[in-house]
């Protein structure tokens, strides 16, 4: 935007950076995403290879010890590895799903709210009719019609998650129309554009970065649920999510099994709420100084 | 009523070194300090200062209402009839609430439970602290509406806060907070959001409230107006500490302190301007084009839809019909109270609302143009807001804002940019170095000059000023009001100033028009509409002014039980037009 945006990120950071929950959120998240980056690099076995010592002599899974840090899994593959890999996964979802899913319902809902009117009310029709729909159903049907792949899963979860983003957003963009300052803006001569991008969406920024960093968890949780029904990422590519599914049978043998991803998931998406919140405080300028 | 100056010998309420503090992020503040006084039995104590002066800080710690634990009492006594206050639990101190203690605040809407009936809350009110019967309750809460004059008193009772108007609520407030038969009623500007005719019967119906129960009463104020119609004594405060405190003819006619010296000063008073006429008289010449606004039957109207087509059932008739011209270098007021069309008619000039008739800004004709249309008149005629912070941005610094409306009509940029908006800072007495601070970073009054600054850059020839001083504390006012003067002489700036207050609008305007129910009703000069009123209307509007001084009060003021008629009419029925005769001069009258 301006040539100041790159001091402002850095200053937002430094400020984030000063919070003990958030600075925690933001380095589960490095570690997420240089594990997903460097996973090849990580990672000490290939993730999708069975590995002949990985199983017990019975065929049983191995616990976490030195070679296999996190154990094995039914297959004899390494735990670990297919963790690190499953985070590419996880955040491809998180990222391209929720981005798609904020990006669509920021535009319905501000487009709602902004023009009113006709336009207005058929969009919001629409979306209270893709809240009543099941997002679960709509999920099966879809990966019923397509063949399931990650591409997919993140595409199903987008055209369910963008609905509440679109509600919050409509309902925002409509008090802060009505806001005296906006009123005052039309008086000096500003035009829609003006009102809508300079005046507007600003306020609707910590919103949509609260709702966008929210999303993640929940997307990282819902890529999880379907992976878990079998309508996910297919075997073999990892996932936490069918991960999980996977080894759901063997929970009181091999508890590690689902405890490793499972506690993935957890850290992520709490990661992913702590700077949400911190960053709605940082990016509201009548609250510099407070912390 | 008599003056009860002395010191009284048995206090009813008696606080001592009160001293009450609030947690901010630099450390504790100290918000009221170290206050003492007395109230004696039926007595009317007004505490008097402006925002930040800790006046209501002190009610809310004698109220124990204080928002713990960011503020508290750090040390004092508040004796009432025997115990300390201070030192109850919050158990105890609930009794002590409303069976001998009450408040009313100012804003009687927020006040109520907006679900719950008028009846559900007064009967309530009253069983928290007598239990009884529910009927014998509701018995009560019919009598107690009957004491604040609402007539038809149960079929009030069966309607909810936001039936009512202003000032009926506040009669409401009044009803629970006496309910319990309080020693002491605490009320915090009890009248400040209310229309002036209605404060002046909001005020008789305390004081007669007062004599028939022996109330004692803590008022407080920022109204200097309002104190010397009230007060027997009054405390000025400032800065959290007393300035002085005295019987109010002592306060009013021989004060001893600076500050209460400056306070009463900048107070606006009805009839002063004629005797010191300091305004310039606007440049009177004949010549046809020194007209910058010509407004010819202005007709605003909104529609309310209702049943289930959503078909408009009902209008606001918000003005209806009006017509009235500024001069080049001339403030025009409207006046009138809330709900009169006044406002929107500033709106309607900027092309804020839809609206019907024909305006002609400096020779442009508005009717039916589109924002872009509208764009380069604009430049000719700007709006300054009553609410400085709410028609600021809040997330853009004040340089960005006072240079916006230069860009958005592209007549400045770079560094041309720049020092256009440090001269128009200076020009509104700010200084540049603040450009990169934000709104909320300001007081009330810089932000109202920043929003003076932004509707000068443009150089416009007329400049909207709706309320623009009424959030103001007087001293700020003055100095806004002083200013805007100050530009009107040296840039022959036209005002339509936008007030409901008489004081203020006879101290800057050189006509008038006062407006009721949407229309004109007497429009003239400042000399004939404030020395020679004509409708009753404006009569009423003159009579309600409360004067700064304890020796001309009011007295007894009927209190009006009737509504205030309302704007709203059925589809197809607009109210009738009044007929607006010339009695000589430019002085207009509605028949």
């Amino acid at each position: 935007m301006t040539p100041g945006a790159g001091a402002r990120l850095g200053t937002v950071l430094a400020r984030l950076a000063r919070r003990p929950l958030a600075l925690f959120g933001l380095i589960v998240i490095l570690i997420v995403v240089l594990a997903a980056i460097f996973a090849p690099l990580i990672a000490p076995f290939p993730p999708n290879e069975q590995l002949f010592e990985g199983l017990t002599l019975e065929g049983a899974p191995l616990p976490p010890d030195a070679t296999f840090l996190l154990g094995t899994d039914l297959l004899g593959r390494d735990l670990f590895s297919r963790l690190l890999y499953g985070a590419q996964t996880s955040l491809i979802i998180g990222v391209v799903a929720n981005g798609i899913a904020v990006a669509t319902g920021a535009m319905v809902g501000v487009t709602a709210g902004f023009f009113g009117g006709i336009v207005g009310a058929v969009l919001m029709r629409f979306t209270d009719l893709m809240m009543a729909f099941p997002a679960l159903l709509l999920a099966i049907v879809l990966a019923a019609i397509f063949q399931p792949s990650l591409w997919i899963v993140a595409l199903v979860i987008a055209m369910v998650n963008w609905t509440q983003i679109a509600r919050v957003t409509y309902t925002e963009t409509r008090s802060l129309a009505e806001r005296d300052f906006v009123e005052a803006e039309s008086a000096i001569g500003a035009g829609r554009a003006r009102i809508l991008f300079r005046h507007i969406l600003p306020h609707l920024v910590p919103t949509i970065m609260v709702w966008a960093t929210l999303g993640i968890s929940t997307t990282v949780l819902l890529e999880a649920t379907l992976s878990y029904l079998g309508i996910g990422v297919q075997p073999p590519i990892p996932s936490w999510g069918n991960i999980i599914y996977e080894s759901q049978t063997y929970f009181t043998t091999a508890p590690w099994l689902v405890f490793f991803p499972g506690v993935a998931i957890i850290l992520l998406a709490l990661g992913f709420n702590l700077v949400g919140d911190a960053l709605r405080d940082i990016l509201d300028p009548t609250q510099k100084g407070r912390y | 009523m008599t003056e009860k100056s002395q010191p009284a010998d048995d206090p009813v309420l008696s606080v001592r070194d009160l001293t009450t503090e609030v947690a901010t992020p630099e450390g504790r503040r100290v918000v009221v300090d170290r206050l003492s006084f007395d109230l004696a039995a039926g007595e009317t104590l007004c505490i008097a200062g402006e925002s930040g002066s800790g006046k209501s800080m002190t009610a809310l710690s004698i109220m124990r209402l204080l928002p713990e634990p960011m503020a508290r009492i750090a040390s004092g006594s508040i004796h009432l009839a025997g115990r300390d206050l201070a030192a109850l639990s919050g158990r105890e101190m609930r009794r002590v609430r409303g069976a001998d203690i009450a408040m009313i605040f100012q804003e009687p809407m927020t006040s109520l439970n907006p679900v719950l009936s008028i009846g559900h809350q007064l009967t309530e009110a009253i069983r928290v602290h007598r239990p009884m019967p529910r009927g014998e309750a509701r018995a009560l809460a019919v009598k107690a509406l009957s004491a604040v004059r609402i007539g038809q008193p149960e079929r009030r009772l069966q309607q909810y806060p936001h039936e009512l108007s202003g000032g009926m609520r506040q009669r409401v407030m009044i009803a629970m907070a006496i309910a319990g038969r309080p020693r002491v009623l605490i009320a915090d500007e009890p009248t400040t959001a209310l229309d002036v005719t209605v404060q002046a019967q909001i005020l008789e119906l305390i004081r007669t409230l007062q004599k028939d129960f022996g109330t004692a009463v803590i008022l407080i104020t920022h109204d200097m107006g309002v104190v010397a119609e009230m007060a027997d004594r009054v405390i000025v405060m400032n800065g959290g500490a007393m300035v002085e405190a005295g019987p109010a003819r002592q306060i009013f006619h021989a004060p001893a302190e600076d500050y209460t010296r400056m306070l009463l000063a900048a107070v606006p008073r009805l009839g002063a301007s004629q005797t010191v006429s300091d305004l310039a008289p606007p440049p009177a010449s004949s010549v046809p084009d020194d007209t910058v606004v010509k407004v010819s039957d202005l007709t605003v109207r909104f529609d309310i839809v209702g049943g289930i087509l959503r078909r408009p059932v009902q209008r606001v008739h918000a003005v209806e019909g009006i017509s009235f011209d500024v001069r080049r270098g001339e403030t025009v007021a409207l006046v009138g109270e809330s709900g009169c069309g006044k406002s929107t008619t500033g709106k309607a000039l900027l092309n804020l609302v839809p609206w019907d008739g024909a305006i002609v800004i400096d020779g442009a004709a508005t009717a039916g143009l589109g924002r872009s249309a509208m764009k380069p008149i604009r430049r000719s005629i700007q709006m300054i807001f009553q609410d400085p912070y709410a028609s600021l941005d809040p997330r853009m610094t004040v340089g960005e804002l006072v240079a916006e409306p230069l860009t958005i009509h592209g007549l400045a940029s770079g560094s041309e940019l720049t020092d256009r908006v440090a001269w128009l800072f200076n020009r509104v007495g700010l200084s540049p170095d603040q450009m990169q601070r934000h709104p909320h970073e300001f007081s009330g009054g810089q932000r109202q000059r920043v929003c003076i600054a932004r509707a000068l850059s443009l150089s416009p020839k007329i400049i909207v000023a709706d309320e623009s001083v009424s959030a103001l504390d007087v001293s700020v006012q003055a100095r806004v009001l002083a200013l805007l003067q100050e530009l009107q002489d040296e840039l022959g700036l036209s005002y339509l100033f936008i007030s409901h207050d008489m004081a203020v609008v006879e101290q800057v305007s050189h006509r008038v028009a006062v407006m009721y129910l949407g229309q004109i009703v007497e429009m003239g000069s400042r000399a004939q509409v404030f020395g020679d009123p004509r409708h009753a209307y404006t009569r009423r509007l003159l009579e309600a002014v409360l004067v700064p001084d304890p020796d001309r009060r009011h007295g007894a003021f009927p209190i009006a039980d009737s509504e205030v008629p309302s704007p709203i009419h059925p589809v197809g029925q607009a109210p009738a037009r009044l007929a607006m005769t010339d009695i000589g001069n430019g002085h207009f009258v509605a028949g």
